[in-house]
């Protein structure tokens, strides 16, 4: 408890939680099996364009999204902002990045934590590569993060 | 390929630390000694229960603090018949407004009466739990029981609902 001397002003932990459980539709509960399967799917819309994650819809013309391609594991950094101290429940319990992500063969870029080690390590440009879970359950926690790409790692 | 994902685990969870601030820090500090502390307004002279710094209708500070009785009457009242998650109480039961003997604003609190015996004017007063289990929150009292008063004429209470 903080109270400075004399005024004793009296606080307590309050929690606010909702145990939510959501549907996640046809096309990204795909999305979501398929990194069980240690698998990335994008969803090909009517221009070409690989979406990933993909969307039920297709963003340019709104028509349901149904072709879904296998994208890479491996990537490229578009931008990405460093969380120094990591809170609860976040993908890494040590300093890391948040980074847009473009997949090889994707057209767009998916948010995902990369275990950089120390912020110096980070820049756009950067390839990185999927660290998937031991454990998987049809989550993007699937993917525990990304790291960057060395040589004996990740995508050939 | 196993049956495809259909939903997710997506809690929303924070966590706060709330400060009760000065005023509220001494009306919960008196509820361990078994007393309920309100203020006078300085300008309208209503008391507010718990203590405040300031009128919320003057923004006028208070001029005096008061210990007040742990007496009332139940304005309006619910009877919960609905079960959730971290609940005390057996169904039904009664929670009310319970405006003070001497208060202008009535305080939540639980009835510990029958549901269909509950009504609005019916006289209570707080059963406050042992001194040792006393802690600040409004949980040092108990509930509030039926003083077996003749009920309070609607009158006497119909400006503090």
């Amino acid at each position: 408890m903080k109270s400075p001397p004399q005024s004793k002003v009296l606080s307590a932990p309050y929690v606010l939680e909702y145990t939510y459980r959501r549907s996640v539709g046809p096309v990204v509960g795909r999305f979501l099996s398929a990194l069980q399967e240690g698998k990335i799917l994008g969803g090909r819309t009517a221009s070409g364009k690989v979406v990933v994650p993909p969307t039920e819809y297709d963003p340019e013309t709104s028509d349901p999204v149904t072709d879904l391609v296998e994208v890479g594991t491996s990537g490229v950094v578009t931008s990405w902002s460093w969380a120094a101290a990591p809170r609860a429940n976040q993908p890494l319990d040590r300093p890391f990045a948040w980074a847009l992500i473009k997949l090889d063969g994707a057209d767009t870029a998916m948010l995902h934590a990369v275990d950089a080690g120390d912020i110096g390590n980070m820049s756009s440009g950067m390839r990185v590569c999927a660290r998937f879970a031991a454990e998987r359950s049809g989550n993007i926690r699937d993917i525990a993060c990304f790291e960057p790409e060395t040589s004996g790692k990740g995508a050939s | 390929m196993s049956e495809p994902v259909k939903g997710i685990k997506s809690p929303v969870r924070l966590e706060y630390t709330v400060s009760a601030g000065r005023a509220l820090s001494r009306f919960l500090a008196a509820l361990t000694e078994a007393r309920l502390l309100a203020g006078r307004c300085s300008v309208c002279r209503k008391v507010y229960i718990p203590l405040r710094s300031v009128c919320p209708t003057c923004a006028a500070p208070m001029s005096e603090e008061l210990t007040i009785a742990d007496t009332g009457t139940v304005t309006t009242f619910c009877i919960v018949n609905v079960p959730f998650e971290g609940q005390t109480m057996k169904l039904p039961y009664v929670y009310a407004s319970v405006l003070l003997d001497g208060a202008d604003l009535p305080i939540l609190h639980l009835i510990q009466i029958p549901a269909e015996e509950a009504r609005m004017g019916l006289r209570v007063k707080a059963e406050w739990v042992p001194p040792a289990e006393r802690r600040p929150t409004l949980e040092s009292i108990r509930w509030f029981t039926p003083t077996g008063e003749p009920d309070a004429p609607f009158d006497t209470f119909k400006e503090h609902l």
